[in-house]
């Protein structure tokens, strides 16, 4: 059985189109990264599975729940883990997954609590407030709250956005623990690197619509090949090196000050200049081709 | 996995309503209560002290001895002990409804969790209410009629939490409070009958006393004190009926607002 399988969904808000006939379905025990640029539909899509927002039209199914009908059952299976810190900032560590293990109808609360301070790293620093917390443990609590009631899937809004690398790194160990148990995971993202790191599969959404899906590994060698050559060259000459190398088949994109010549492999003598930096084809090559937007 | 640990609602149907998840909601705000409680409490008995003291022993001493037989230490007394619940009720729900959901995210957090728009506010109102008898409680004189009133102010307080959250669920912004403060707590402060016999007003004025809850929980708060009339029963079901209306008005407009 799928874990999500959402079958040409629409969600509009006015004029706008946030998600435009979707399809998605997640296999349980896999972890998809959702990877768009902003405004690609990502976060309306998570707020469709968690009941936040009502599709205009479409099937939806969450560990065999149908939406929006069954939301609240399907909720009390499944953890989110929200893009803001939406912590209570006063109340200690240990009160706020308390809380939320009340509210998922956790029967030992206590051991639920334990379970979450050993699993965010927190155990010392239980009856602290929230306040009291480092950028990293707050998001370290932030995480374990939304596993307070060991949910079958868990959604992961963003969850690195805006932290520094060394507060990202520890939130992949941790999620990557959690994979390693098995969880189906939906973690939403516009970071390449942690889509590459984190996700069996991933899903390139862009305007409201999944356009290619795959292992990351396949989905560069679909879309970008074996290798990408990049050329840093006052603009006048890349322009004409790009057009050169479009005459000659080539897919060319914009990387900041660069451009990146994708497939390079294939490329005739002299399509490529000698002074390009040559390096292996990567997903952010596929994610920048698909959607015409820079990475992050 | 350990069995003890995983949510029990597992493989059963929700229902509408469920305790479980009112008290849930409950618990996250005692948890807060318990970090703030000292400042609201203080000023929820030194504010009534201060109108009674200003009012009371001020125009008693001066110009007022008696209203309707009562003394008038006594009727402001009653009065502000009563009136005491719109401002622990309406002002709290209307703020505190607003930062949790446009500051704090509070309420994304929540309403991921199995519980829907409606245990959510029914949660909150039950809160709010249950602290506006506490506070109620603390102007209260020994006597017997006195037993029934924290049941009058605790469903005058719903119906004003319910108001609250409304208003938290239909401003753009935080500033449009002043709006309703100005339009809404402030005239219904003042005409409940709080300070003067409302009979002393023009009929315009008199006929919106009527439809004022809180001069229906003054009303009942001075019979608990004085001795209890029939219509008392009347104005104990107007004030259900408030309540009632307000929460259904309250559901309806928080989920326009969180749920897209």
């Amino acid at each position: 059985m799928a874990a999500i399988e959402l079958r040409n969904v629409v969600k509009t808000f006015g004029p706008i189109t946030a998600v435009d006939g979707l399809d998605l379905n997640v296999p349980e025990g896999i972890c998809l990264g959702l990877l768009g640029p902003n405004g690609a539909g990502k976060s309306t899509t998570m707020r469709l599975l968690t009941g936040q927002a009502v599709a205009d039209s479409g099937d939806l199914h969450v560990l065999g729940h149908e939406l929006p009908a069954q939301s609240k059952p399907a909720r009390a299976e499944m953890g989110v883990v929200p893009q803001l810190d939406n912590l209570d900032v006063d109340v200690t560590v240990e009160d706020n997954l308390a809380v939320y293990a009340r509210l998922y109808r956790v029967k030992d609360v206590g051991a639920a609590v334990d379970r979450c301070l050993d699993l965010a790293r927190l155990r010392d620093r239980r009856r602290d407030a929230v306040d009291k917390l480092s950028g990293g443990m707050r998001r370290r609590l932030l995480l374990a709250r939304g596993l307070v009631h060991e949910p079958r899937l868990v959604l992961l809004d963003e969850p690195t956005v805006g932290l520094d690398p060394q507060i990202r790194t520890e939130l992949w160990t941790l999620i990557g623990d959690l994979k390693s148990r098995g969880t189906t995971i939906l973690m939403s993202t516009h970071y390449i690197e942690e889509a590459e790191r984190l996700a069996d599969e991933v899903a390139v959404m862009h305007r409201g619509k999944i356009i290619s899906r795959g292992r990351p590994a396949d989905l560069i060698s679909e879309h970008a090949g074996r290798q990408t050559a990049e050329v840093y060259a006052p603009p006048q000459r890349l322009t004409e090196l790009r057009v050169s190398a479009e005459a000659a088949g080539l897919k060319v994109r914009p990387a900041g000050p660069a451009i990146a010549i994708v497939g390079s492999e294939q490329a005739r003598d002299g399509a490529v200049p000698e002074d390009a930096v040559v390096r292996a084809a990567t997903l952010e090559d596929v994610f920048v081709l698909l959607t015409g937007e820079e990475a992050e | 996995m350990e069995a003890s640990t995983q949510a029990q609602s597992r493989g059963r149907t929700m229902r509408r309503l469920e305790p479980a998840a009112i008290a849930g909601v409950m618990s996250r705000e005692v948890a807060n209560f318990r970090t703030y409680w000292k400042g609201t409490t203080f000023s929820s008995v030194l504010e009534p002290l201060v109108y009674l003291l200003a009012f009371g022993l001020g125009l008693s001493a001066t110009l007022v001895d008696e209203v309707n037989g009562i003394p008038y230490i006594q009727f402001v007394g009653t009065g502000m002990v009563a009136t005491a619940v719109i401002f622990s009720s309406a002002l709290p729900a209307m703020f505190g409804t607003f930062v949790k959901h446009r500051f704090q995210n509070t309420y994304e957090a929540i309403l991921a969790a199995p519980v829907d728009v409606e245990e959510l506010v029914s949660a909150e109102m039950l809160w709010i209410g249950t602290r506006s008898v506490v506070t109620f409680f603390w102007g209260l004189d020994p006597e017997p009629g006195m037993l029934l009133t924290p049941l009058f102010a605790f469903v005058t307080a719903l119906g004003f939490a319910g108001f609250g959250v409304a208003m938290a669920a239909t401003v753009a912004k935080i500033d449009q409070f002043n709006y309703v403060t100005a339009l809404f707590v402030t005239p219904l402060f003042l005409v409940a009958g709080t300070f003067f016999p409302i009979e002393g007003l023009p009929e315009g004025f008199q006929i919106v006393a009527q439809v004022n809850p809180l001069h229906q929980l003054v009303e009942l708060v001075r019979g608990g004190a004085f001795g209890f009339e029939w219509q008392d029963l009347l104005r104990f079901a107007f004030l259900v009926v408030f309540a009632v209306a307000t929460w259904r008005v309250a559901i309806h407009q928080m989920r326009k607002r969180l749920i897209d």
